[in-house]
């Protein structure tokens, strides 16, 4: 069932079970803007976990992403284009996304991202993100893999920017559960 | 806390002859994200593959859409940009077996507020892989669309539509 929700996703079009992938909490920011976006109280009764996002900062700014509120234990590689050239770079300063090329209104940030097992207590959390900005004419792709070095279940989730960036208003983060067999 | 079980199946095309494209239409608005998944090939190889996207049961011909993608061809990475293309390009290659794999993520697509943005991966045996994020600017909800060749599509070609529902 997990191989087939899995591959749905990323692979070969097996069709998922319906009940293997579901919904678990959304969080959409308000005309005020917001600092952070927390899921807390993640239930343990999945296998994997998908953070869907849609989301602006007023100007550059990278994502970060603390489990358990645990700062500065995330490594990250990364492999993007730009548009006329691909490059890859590594981050170790907490970021999970580390794409900027600005801000505009209308034109959004997305990201999929994943952490996988996040009920183990006896492996680091794996993340992988795919995503991007285009701004017809300029703009990035992203792919990249993240280290949590944490054993810990993963209970919550907090995502925010890496230099005090306000989500503007229409962000929207859903999370989502997927089930093992 | 969770709001229950999503990514549904929408709607399935398994083609019976060599077809132009696959259009789908009347797309329900109760979900936040679509995902189309394709496992297709085409009639003459390394020509392209094509998404077009639409509101109101049209789909959109106009210079509305471009590309940032990330491509390995077996040999050199790289990245290009298309803009003010009149589709969106998620791979300039195809097999001429049903051997193409194409997942399609349609952010967002049933909210009028921002335009819509397209994050892909395709990978075509023996000519490249790609990861694409377009855009088509348009704030309009999503409610059709079309995936084209370079050439027809192949009969046995299959295109499953998803829909992903937030809580």
């Amino acid at each position: 069932m997990i191989g087939n929700a899995i591959a749905g996703l990323y692979g070969v079009g097996v069709t998922p079970s319906t009940t293997a992938y579901e919904s678990i909490a959304t969080t959409t920011v308000g005309s005020g803007g917001s600092s952070t976006i927390t899921f807390s109280s993640i239930p343990s009764t999945f296998t994997h976990l998908q953070v869907r996002a849609l989301y602006n900062f007023g100007s550059n700014a990278n994502l970060r992403m603390q489990l358990n509120g645990v700062t500065n234990n995330t490594n990250l590689h990364y492999l993007t284009g730009d548009g006329s050239s691909a490059s890859a770079g590594r981050d170790s300063a907490g970021n999970i996304i580390s794409l900027q090329y600005g801000s505009s209104a209308s034109y959004f940030y997305v990201q999929i991202m994943d952490i996988l097992d996040y009920t183990s207590t006896n492996k680091y959390k794996v993340g992988r993100h795919l995503g991007g900005v285009d701004y017809n004419g300029s703009g990035g792709v992203y792919l990249g893999s993240s280290l949590y070095s944490t054993t810990s279940a993963i209970s919550s989730i907090s995502i925010t920017s890496n230099n005090g960036q306000n989500f503007l208003q229409y962000s929207t983060f859903a999370l989502y559960g997927i089930k093992g067999a | 806390m969770a709001a229950g079980a999503t990514y549904t199946p929408l709607e399935t095309q398994t083609l019976g002859a060599n077809a132009a494209s696959v259009t789908f239409s009347s797309i329900s608005q109760s979900y936040t994200d679509l995902v189309l998944v394709c496992n297709s090939g085409q009639v003459t190889a390394d020509t392209s593959y094509n998404l077009r996207v639409g509101a109101s049961n049209t789909i959109d011909t106009g210079t509305n859409y471009s590309d940032t993608a990330l491509n390995g061809n077996g040999s050199t990475a790289s990245s290009y940009r298309n803009t003010s293309a009149n589709r969106i390009l998620p791979a300039g290659s195809n097999s001429s077996s049903i051997s193409d794999n194409l997942i399609f993520h349609i952010q967002n697509y049933s909210n009028t507020t921002t335009y819509k943005t397209v994050l892909s991966r395709a990978n075509v045996p023996g000519f490249r892989v790609v990861a694409t994020v377009s855009l088509w600017r348009n704030t309009a909800a999503i409610n059709t669309v079309q995936i084209y060749g370079g050439s027809n599509l192949l009969a046995g070609s299959t295109f499953t539509l998803y829909g992903i529902a937030a809580a």
